[in-house]
């Protein structure tokens, strides 16, 4: 499992997917934080960064499924998969290695934002005027929240050889668990269930969390999808390799 | 026995790719798979790795039967798959202590194990290159490199010479013959020389059955076969008179003073010829035995109705 992590990490470091995604991550992130005037901090008043937190979650949806694209897709075009699954290495591991390089990837990212949390911190007023539980508690969340993207986009790209396709799928899946749900639920028709309806997706779970607060319901949710995906994502492998 | 295969079957949809076939490998033999494109070799070669699962039949390596005890048979397997899929962003080294880990080699132990197998497989000047940049013939050594990082008991390699150059075939060849002393190899082909150059038996299939399995040499002893001689001579002679020398079944003339004839295996009549033709007072400018090689009896085998 480490060696199949750090091999992935290594093809992160040789490729420019890794840094591109940081880069676009930053760019427009710091964009939406600093500069845009509708969603800056700056002349919001307050010193938060909700808005960090409530825009991260839509640039992840397009920019995760680009980290974990070409995790099995390439491996199964470029017939590596074979390779690798004939070696003494359990499907799994080569899964969940994938898996925690790909969120290695998504927490290095977040760790510039940590610049947002100090400039807050000094421009508040008085300064250090700022809720430091709570942004620790969405930094969890948001980080929770990219671990499940992190399981959709790997499950999309062990599902097809196209690395196009997985994006395609992956930016879906993430999209409709993200906000799906949610929208559905508000539909006319569903007004018994609706909150039934609500709490299978994520934004539910996430949206009490980016205002820190870790209720142990939310996190279990997030890694009950998380262990799902990455079963679902050794389910696919199997039956490719037993499946007659 | 290191590989033994009970009626193995392998069906995609409806097409039976791999039909009923069981053969055995002995230890330290060299075994080649010899058929035509799309005859179920590589099919084989993936079942017997666990790579696929058989729609029925048994398959076990060094007695350990592969669907029950899978990640055993991983371990003892050396395996080039076909096309031989590399990571290409990755270093030859850097590839080969990759695989090295996947083995369990730490430290010290790996360090020396990768520099056995880059001098054993000749990788050494090519050791900080880019796999991606390598040549096909270096790939196909950093290929046979993680089949054997682990010095296994059975190596299976599928086509491991397809799309070379001759020379770099001949480089594998050796390679192959090299490590293949203490291991048990099966290798697929559809090359037929490759057969006669590297291993003393041979399986053959066609359409997914097996349609020969024996040594080389009572393979091309096989009944009804025959050789062809080429014979050219100046000036022209009696072809009755050449029909005459006992093993020859016919004879054919080409004209300007080509011959072929057709004879029985048994023994080289080429020194008769020859004396014949003196004895007829021309000379002999030409001669040439066309052995009845494994090459005939593949495409007399395998022939698609």
């Amino acid at each position: 499992m480490l060696h199949i992590y750090s091999k992935e990490i290594n093809s992160f470091l040789n490729s420019l997917i890794g840094y591109i995604v940081i880069s676009v991550f930053l760019t427009g992130l710091g964009l939406l934080v600093w500069i845009f005037p509708e969603t800056s901090v700056l002349d919001y008043g307050y010193a938060d960064l909700e808005t960090l937190f409530s825009f991260s979650p839509y640039i992840f949806i397009f920019l995760v499924p680009a980290i974990t694209m070409r995790m099995f897709a390439e491996e199964k075009k470029s017939g590596t998969l074979e390779l690798i699954l004939t070696k003494p290495v359990s499907g799994m591991s080569i899964i969940i290695g994938k898996f925690l390089s790909g969120l290695t990837l998504v927490i290095v990212a977040l760790l510039p934002t940590g610049v947002y949390y100090y400039s807050m911190h000094s421009l508040g007023n008085p300064a250090g005027n700022i809720d430091s539980a709570e942004v620790m508690g969405s930094y969890l969340g948001l980080i929770l929240l990219g671990g499940v993207f992190v399981s959709f986009g790997i499950f999309a790209s062990s599902i097809t050889r196209n690395q196009i396709v997985a994006f395609i799928l992956g930016v879906f899946f993430c999209f409709v668990m993200y906000q799906g749900f949610s929208s559905i639920s508000i539909m006319p028709g569903v007004e018994g269930n609706s909150l039934l309806i609500e709490q299978l997706g994520i934004s539910y779970h996430y949206s009490s969390m980016s205002k820190g607060l870790i209720d142990s319901r939310d996190a279990v949710y997030f890694l009950t999808i998380i262990i799902i995906m990455i079963g679902s994502t050794n389910l696919v492998l199997k039956s490719k390799q037993w499946g007659s | 026995m290191s590989i033994r295969i009970e009626g193995l079957t392998k069906i995609y949809g409806k097409q039976k790719a791999v039909d009923g076939i069981s053969f055995e490998v002995n230890q330290g033999e060299i075994m080649g798979f010899l058929g035509p494109n799309g005859a179920g070799k590589s099919t084989t070669l993936k079942m017997i790795t666990g790579y696929l699962p058989p729609t029925s039949g048994n398959i076990s390596v060094c007695n350990l039967d592969v669907q029950e005890s899978g990640a055993e048979v991983r371990k003892i397997i050396g395996y080039l798959p076909e096309h031989n899929p590399l990571y290409l962003d990755m270093y030859v080294h850097e590839f080969l202590q990759f695989v090295g880990k996947i083995h369990g080699f730490r430290g010290n132990e790996l360090i020396k194990r990768v520099e056995e197998i880059i001098i054993l497989c000749g990788l050494a000047e090519e050791e900080n290159k880019l796999l991606d940049s390598l040549s096909r013939g270096y790939r196909q050594r950093v290929g046979l490199a993680q089949a054997l990082f682990h010095d296994p008991e059975v190596l299976i390699l599928d086509e491991p010479t397809t799309g070379l150059d001759p020379n770099q075939i001949l480089e594998i060849r050796k390679l192959i013959k090299e490590v293949s002393s203490r291991k048990t190899v099966l290798f697929s082909t559809h090359i037929m020389q490759e057969v006669q150059a590297l291993c003393s038996n041979v399986v053959i299939i066609n359409k997914g059955k097996i349609v020969a399995n024996d040594t080389i040499d009572v393979l091309t002893r096989m009944k009804g076969k025959e050789t062809r001689i080429e014979l050219e001579v100046i000036p022209e002679i009696d072809m009755a008179r050449l029909a005459e020398i006992e093993g020859v079944n016919n004879v054919i003339s080409k004209g300007n003073g080509h011959y072929e004839i057709t004879a029985s295996f048994e023994k080289d009549l080429r020194p008769l010829i020859s004396r014949k033709v003196m004895e007829l007072g021309s000379d002999v400018v030409g001669l040439k035995l066309f052995e009845s090689s494994i090459e005939s009896i593949f495409q007399e085998l395998t022939r698609q109705e």
